[in-house]
């Protein structure tokens, strides 16, 4: 009797589990749709210049709220969140934090073709295309004014620009950055360089960089990317710095081969295997230069001043050891950034809302992100060039309120702040052009008997490709 | 619904299921067979969905991709456009040369060293258990672990392979760095990577040699080499082509090895292969249809030479 009982307990437990299992598996296919049931209450103007009805009730999904592994930028975040609900009491703001980058090109996309992106979600400039060709962000310029954005006038306009297709703008901007040259100030003592005045030139770059290398230990003297499509990019920075450009206005032709676009190749070619100034190992991309600068193996590579943050804050170095000038050549220099942009679909009050925040936390001198003072007593580095996307009033009052908290020497930037360089956007289909020029630069790098002119046609035949099947 | 109806010439009706039987009897005795095996078919329905959605599905769902759009979160049918795309990206013969290159080098050495060494270790007589363990270590590490340690071992300048090549005053090489030998370094570094599951099986294969054939082959005279070739490679010829096979289908989707050491590309892309290819079609490019029309190209071929190869295999065991 009871091994019957147990036999039929059994089945049904099993069956039980089986169908458990069957549903969850179901479950896990089922594709979520993120709050949009949410859509709030509150009876504000209809009017979407009018600022935020401080009585409207909704919750608004933000991404990248700081991990619990950043704890001074998480509280910076609660505080911020506490703030903006002494304004807005009811809007409930409901972060989503991802534990490293906070843009991951493969996720980004899969979240974006299953329209599972946060009600407010972070992009980088060059995203805005691939968001528009997903239908992923609504349209804000009505809702972008004097009234909702105080300081809008004081933005850079090639910075909103970037946000803006067809006159439309579709985001608002946290940070920005332009290239230059990062260098590590100690290297440059130990080689009799003067650290406060990086070189201007590339002439000047290859003569630093031999001086560099003279030093032994196997310390290189200028550092090149060539890999992931990281190399492709460093191209085009180069070419902007010497006044070429990748892609003509049409958008349909590539400009880069030609005599600057060999004079760019052959001085690496020059600097890698003539000189021997940029050590053995190439391949590299983003993160392998600012180990090697980090641990005073390399003395110069092309960067954004964010990367002295990463260089200090993730791989131990100190501030005191980097400075950067303005990219060599100076005519142009790459530019880009990120921002924030509003789900496709949400109410006019969401829209609202994440414009109010969005202006709170990172558009406003003084709060938010700008709240150098308490960036300063939270430990966080303050002096770093970037973002620097204000001028006139915001601009004079940005600047006093960080130099009067920074936490690093910044005359070691004064080379690269005093110098500014105009900014130049990425060409259009950046990535697969950057996959194409990365095989010129690893080409170089990599081939003591690279054929330079080859390696340019070959990719300018591929690049056009590319162009023409836009 | 109703039992499925048995050929006579195959097999006997089985009790109740019979071609005299009333179908109402073979509906019960099917009901009666469901319930006696509840659990068996709860098992085998959780399965089946697993594949389904999680298998199957894909598999269908790249199908219809590669022959769609997507623009402005809209998906259109994009007819062959998809196929032209990547046919007529210069990166694509250039993956496919690559990738038949590492299949080719992969067949010399990872085909035929952990032959060479499963023979080897077939003739020791001690410590076999602690030498298998040995040689399938390398397995045990995760693939991103070995890649590092090779990378470093690659490394041309700090590197240990350039170091000992100095020490015999033989010229440095750039290993991973020159586009002449990124592959050769690629395959070296997956072979050991990999080795140690292939040498296990040849090894069980040799095992079950029964050695009655080794002695009459030393009564007829042959050496060493003589019994491999006309003793041991016979005896073991199925093993080893099923082996070729799975390594053909496994070397021609080789994507973990290249993307870790080379970061994908290598120097003037000596390294992209057509699965790298997809990755970036898919994850750089956001171009979906691209990619699943080119796993779909890469899917047909494998298919038919998996079909090829097996039909191959039949004629063989005909003859």
């Amino acid at each position: 009797m009871r091994s019957a009982w147990f036999r039929r307990t059994r089945r049904t437990t099993a069956t039980a589990l089986v169908s458990v299992l069957a549903l969850t598996a179901l479950a896990a296919c089922g594709t979520s749709s993120s709050g949009n049931n949410d859509e709030g209450s509150g009876g504000g103007s209809s009017d979407p210049s009018a600022p935020l009805d401080p009585k409207t009730k909704l919750t608004l999904t933000i991404d990248c709220m700081p991990p619990a592994a950043k704890q001074p930028e998480l509280k910076e975040w609660n505080e911020d969140v506490k703030a903006f609900n002494t304004i807005y009491p009811n809007i409930k703001i409901e972060g989503r934090s991802t534990p490293g980058q906070c843009l991951e090109p493969p996720r980004f996309t899969a979240m974006l073709k299953a329209k599972s992106q946060p009600d407010v979600f972070y992009t980088y400039f060059t995203d805005l295309q691939q968001v528009l060709d997903n239908a992923g962000a609504e349209n804000i310029s009505a809702y972008v004014t004097a009234k909702t954005v105080p300081a809008l006038a004081d933005i850079q306009p090639d910075v909103m620009n970037s946000l803006k297709h067809e006159g439309k703008l579709y985001g608002l901007p946290t940070s920005n950055y332009t290239m230059g040259l990062l260098i590590n100030r100690k290297l440059f003592q130990q080689a009799g360089l003067d650290p406060d005045n990086p070189p201007t030139t590339w002439e000047g770059v290859r003569s630093a960089a031999k001086a560099i290398a003279g030093l032994g230990n196997g310390i290189a003297g200028y550092g090149e990317y060539s890999a992931g499509n990281t190399g492709g990019w460093h191209y085009t920075a180069t070419m902007y710095g010497l006044g070429g450009d990748i892609v003509d206005a049409s958008g349909k032709k590539s400009v880069f081969n030609n005599d600057l676009g060999k004079q760019v190749v052959s001085n690496l070619h020059a600097m890698r295997w003539d000189d021997e100034s940029m050590g053995k190992t190439q391949l590299l991309k983003w993160g392998d230069l600012q180990k090697q600068t980090a641990s005073d193996k390399l003395g110069m590579f092309l960067a954004a001043p964010d990367d002295i943050a990463y260089m200090v804050q993730q791989l131990g170095a100190t501030f005191e050891n980097f400075g950067m000038g303005p990219i060599p050549g100076g005519k142009a220099t790459l530019f880009g950034g990120n921002n924030y942009m509003i789900k496709k679909g949400m109410s006019s009050d969401k829209i609202k809302a994440a414009v109010a925040w969005l202006t709170y936390k990172n558009l406003t001198v003084g709060k938010g992100q700008f709240d150098w003072a308490r960036t300063k007593a939270d430990g966080l580095p303050v002096g770093v060039p970037q973002p620097n996307f204000w001028l006139n009033t915001s601009k004079t009052q940005d600047d006093a309120a960080r130099a009067a908290s920074a936490t690093m020497p910044v005359e070691n930037f004064k080379a690269f702040m005093d110098n500014p360089v105009k900014g130049k956007a990425e060409p259009p289909k950046a990535q697969e052009i950057y996959k194409v020029l990365d095989n010129v630069m690893s080409g170089v790098l990599t081939n003591k008997n690279a054929d330079v002119n080859k390696l340019l046609s070959t990719a300018e035949s591929q690049v056009n490709q590319i162009l023409a099947n836009q | 619904m109703s039992a499925p109806t048995l050929s006579p010439h195959k097999a006997a009706p089985p009790p109740g299921r019979g071609a005299g039987s009333r179908p109402n009897a073979s509906r019960e005795a099917f009901v009666r067979d469901l319930r006696r095996n509840l659990s068996a078919h709860g098992f085998l329905i959780g399965a089946v969905l697993c594949f389904s959605f999680f298998s199957w599905y894909p598999m269908v769902r790249e199908f219809i991709l590669a022959f769609q759009k997507t623009e402005g979160g809209e998906t259109t049918w994009a007819g062959w456009s998809n196929l032209t795309t990547v046919l007529n990206d210069p990166a694509f013969w250039q993956a496919w040369r690559n990738t038949l290159l590492f299949t080719g080098l992969a067949l010399v050495l990872g085909f035929a060293v952990p032959f060479v060494v499963a023979l080897v270790l077939n003739e020791f007589r001690h410590a076999q258990g602690y030498l298998r363990l040995l040689v399938y270590l390398p397995v045990m590490l995760p693939p991103v672990a070995s890649v590092l340690l090779f990378k470093y071992l690659y490394d041309p300048g700090y590197g240990l392979f350039n170091r000992v090549l100095e020490l015999l005053h033989l010229p440095q090489q750039q290993w991973l760095q020159d586009p002449d030998t990124s592959m050769l370094s690629v395959v070296i570094a997956a072979t050991w990577m990999n080795m140690g599951g292939a040498t296990l099986i040849y090894l069980a294969a040799l095992q079950g040699i029964p050695g009655e054939l080794y002695e009459a082959a030393e009564l007829d005279g042959a050496g060493v080499l003589r019994k491999i070739w006309y003793v041991t490679i016979p005896q073991t010829r199925l093993i080893l082509s099923l082996m070729l096979l799975m390594q053909i289908i496994a070397t021609m989707q080789v994507f973990t090895e290249p993307f870790l050491l080379t970061n994908g590309a290598g120097p003037e892309g000596s390294t992209t292969t057509v699965v790298y290819l997809i990755y970036q079609y898919a994850f750089n490019f956001n171009n979906y249809g691209s990619a699943a029309a080119l796993g779909l190209i890469l899917l047909v071929l494998l298919a038919g030479f998996s079909a090829a190869y097996v039909r191959l295999s039949r004629g063989g065991e005909d003859e």
